[in-house]
């Protein structure tokens, strides 16, 4: 009987690396990486973290005829008493309740019309993120002259009195000038939410309406129970993305209502650190209110996080 | 080249560059003291015309040649910071950048923030007749605003103070005198409710309410009364008073009682002269030099504006806002320097018949002479005898437009301290009488005075 033997394994004849060359090659590489980051963090060190480090200092500090010294407390506490510090913060958290309910349920809404559609899909999303193109300021400038136009030549005064309701002053009116800053904002903003939206729900499998569907549900089921549970976590980041944005409110009421607006109605707490950084000279109580706002939005952000984290667990 | 040598050389390249550049940043410029390498003493020097201002930025190029030509030792290096020369937020920036001129353009009331800023340079010994031949001229009350503790900081160039500036083409159609303007708040009132009823979107009056120039213009109404903004001291805000009342009252009662005002509020200084340039306001408070405003850069006519005295309550003005303008010198300025920034601005702005007052070279461009301001020197001195000499031989606007004003003049009063600060508190009073029909005069006076005091007190 024959024997076949079975060929001896071939011997491996390349030599493992020997430790040394593996460990230049990985510093090799690591110093690759390190030199590409080298850009980015110059950038960020330079343009980011200096300067916030740089206004957190300042805010501790008085300059007086050239002359800095160390105040502690005393920027904030000026800061606290300005007359708009308060007023500043209401508006800004009314901004940001506003912007919220139209901001953020609009653009979802949108983006579930559109996904519905079946034809001129692509022509929508452009008309839809056409404004995120225009720049802010032209964009703010056409609501100024063109549409709250407080006369009768305004666009929305025109357009209710067409629809036989009463008209507004818009930016004029005390109590219409947060509506229409979130307007105006939403317009200009949404469609770059409309199309994370959008694309998030064309990431939801189709079966998982088919089975809603054979379930029985409606419309408003299936967006109840497929559509936010499966767009839950791009909800979640947008909503704190945005009020993050927006408790920055400040080209709206610098361009819109020329800054503190009627009656103070529109000073925003990002406002108010530019009123006292450029207008009054104050650059360390501004330094203190922007300290004072990173605080705020920190504590937001760490406590929305930590919200967020246990809904996953 | 394999891919990971490309990348190294990448990398590479980006570490140089980057590197390159940070040294490039950190490098500070040798300290030459001020002088080129042909040995010229060289300053910086802002406020040149944009290059919208055709004719001012020729004008301005021609007298920096003349003016090297006069002085072969000197260069100038004239820098634009836009039409409006300080902008408050731009002039805080380089202020604290550190990055303005050597001679730099400020307002009379920027006097403490540049002070504050470490950037003034104490120009007192400097000053001479041989620096400045026509300081003995200069109105010594110009000089006091550039003054502080003894020192001189700056060099006045500029001066003005408010009336009563009207469309006579508006009061011709409404069917008022336009030789006889409104001397009296009821008087305008009357004036302002005839102009609105041309209809078309014309405002008989206009006034100012946001950005920090509604508290300007009210700081000017309430001089106009009588009334002051804060006490002597400073320490306490006086303005709500039957003075501060009156203005506000004036102001509600054109806008809400007669309709006469129009219906854009909210505006600020471009706002308004824009809609004045298109013939859209019949009435407005500001200074002579705001025609230039309206024609050269806002495209309205010299010929439809006039300006009279501010208006009082029951006569003409009790008192009316002034202000001005002047040049800072930049600390660490070497002494030749600074000769050569006054120098400059001795012969481009103090000087009769040069630069500013080189009225044979305004009087065919579309640039006024013959406004009665600035009034740089002191009544009676030569200087001012020679340039109103020149302006009258030359002026090419209807002197007779700011007769009324000219002939009579009112006692000016300069801005309080702090002045920004109490502007943006007294703006929301201002626009509270200007979009709300029922706002409440005094509850508005009370809450602001309560804000300043609160400023006073926290020493903001």
């Amino acid at each position: 009987m024959a024997t076949i033997t079975a060929p001896a394994p071939a011997r491996r004849t390349a030599h493992p690396r020997p430790a040394t060359t593996r460990r230049r090659r990985k510093i090799q590489d690591n110093l690759t990486g390190h030199a590409f980051l080298i850009g980015a963090v110059g950038c960020f060190a330079l343009f980011m973290w200096y300067p916030m480090i740089r206004g957190v200092v300042m805010s501790f500090q008085h300059s007086r005829r050239g002359v800095t010294s160390w105040v502690g407390w005393d920027n904030y506490i000026r800061i606290v008493n300005d007359p708009s510090f308060w007023t500043a913060w209401r508006n800004t958290f009314h901004f940001t309740g506003l912007a919220l309910v139209l901001g953020f349920v609009l653009p979802f809404v949108v983006a579930i019309l559109l996904n519905e559609f079946r034809h001129a899909k692509g022509y929508l999303r452009v008309l839809v993120y056409l404004p995120v193109m225009l720049p802010p300021a032209s964009a703010l400038y056409l609501f100024k002259y063109y549409a709250y136009d407080p006369s009768e030549a305004g666009l929305f005064n025109a357009l209710l009195r067409a629809a036989h309701l009463p008209t507004s002053e818009w930016m004029q009116s005390p109590t219409m000038t947060m509506p229409a800053m979130v307007i105006a904002s939403t317009w200009m903003n949404m469609g770059g939410a409309v199309l994370i939206y959008l694309a998030a729900l064309q990431n939801i499998p189709g079966d998982l309406y088919e089975a809603a569907e054979l379930d029985g549900a409606g419309l408003v089921k299936r967006i109840w129970h497929v559509t936010i549970p499966q767009t839950r976590l791009i909800l979640a980041l947008l909503a704190m993305t945005q009020i993050v944005a927006t408790m920055q409110l400040f080209i709206e009421p610098l361009i819109l209502a020329n800054g503190a607006g009627t009656q103070d109605s529109a000073t925003s707490v990002a406002y108010l650190i530019y009123q006292h950084g450029f207008f009054q000279n104050d650059l360390n109580g501004a330094a203190a209110l922007g300290v004072i706002m990173l605080v705020v939005l920190g504590a937001f952000s760490a406590v929305y996080l930590r919200l967020s984290t246990r809904q996953d667990r | 080249m394999s891919v990971p040598q490309y990348r190294r050389v990448a990398a590479l390249a980006l570490v140089t560059g980057l590197g390159l550049s940070l040294a490039a940043c950190s490098t500070k410029s040798e300290d030459d003291g001020g002088t080129d390498a042909a040995g010229k003493v060289t300053i910086t020097v802002d406020c040149q015309p944009v290059a919208a201002q055709k004719e001012l930025l020729q004008n301005w190029n021609a007298d920096v040649t003349e003016f090297q030509k006069q002085n072969p030792d000197i260069a100038i290096k004239s820098v634009s910071v836009g039409q409006q020369c300080n902008n408050p937020p731009d002039f805080t920036a380089r202020l604290a950048g550190g990055t303005t001129t050597d001679v730099f353009y400020g307002y009379m009331t920027d006097l403490q923030q540049v002070l504050d800023s470490g950037q003034a340079l104490d120009i007192t010994r400097y000053v001479t007749k041989d620096t400045v031949p026509t300081w003995d001229s200069v109105d010594p009350a110009l000089k006091v605003v550039f003054t502080d503790g003894g020192k001189l900081y700056g060099v006045p160039v500029k001066n003005y103070s408010m009336g009563l500036v009207y469309n006579k083409a508006l009061f011709q159609r409404a069917g008022l005198d336009v030789e006889n303007p409104p001397k009296t708040w009821p008087e305008v009132r009357e004036a302002a409710k005839r102009i609105a009823a041309l209809g078309d979107g014309v405002a008989g009056y206009s006034e100012y309410s946001a950005g920090n120039t509604g508290g300007w213009h009210f700081t000017s109404l309430l001089y106009s009364q009588g009334g002051t903004v804060l006490s002597e001291d400073g320490k306490k805000a006086t303005f709500n008073s039957p003075e501060g009342r009156q203005v506000l009252q004036n102001l509600k009662d054109m806008r809400y009682g007669d309709d006469s005002m129009g219906s854009r509020q909210l505006l600020q200084w471009g706002d308004l002269l824009t809609n004045a340039a298109a013939g859209k306001v019949g009435m407005f408070i500001g200074a002579p030099d705001t025609t230039q405003a309206i024609v050269s850069q806002f495209k309205g006519r010299f010929s439809d504006w006039a300006v009279a005295p501010l208006p009082g309550q029951t006569g003409l003005a009790k008192g009316t806002l002034g202000g001005g303008e002047g040049y800072f010198f930049k600390k660490d300025l070497t002494p030749e320097q600074v000769r050569a920034g006054l120098k400059w601005i001795a012969y481009q702005k103090l000087t009769p018949g040069k630069g500013q007052f080189d009225y044979v070279r305004a009087k065919p461009q579309n640039y006024p002479v013959g406004l009665p301001q600035p009034l740089l020197f002191a009544n009676g001195s030569e200087a001012q005898k020679q340039e109103f000499d020149l302006r009258k031989a030359n002026a090419n606007v209807p002197v007779e437009n700011f007769a009324l004003f000219e002939n009579n003049q009112l006692p000016i009063k300069g801005e309080p301290r702090n002045a920004q600060a109490i502007y943006a508190v007294l703006d929301s009073a201002m626009s509270g009488v200007l979009t709300d029909p029922n706002a409440q005069v005094d509850a508005l006076l009370k809450t602001a005075e309560e804000k300043v005091g609160q400023l006073l007190a926290a020493g903001s």
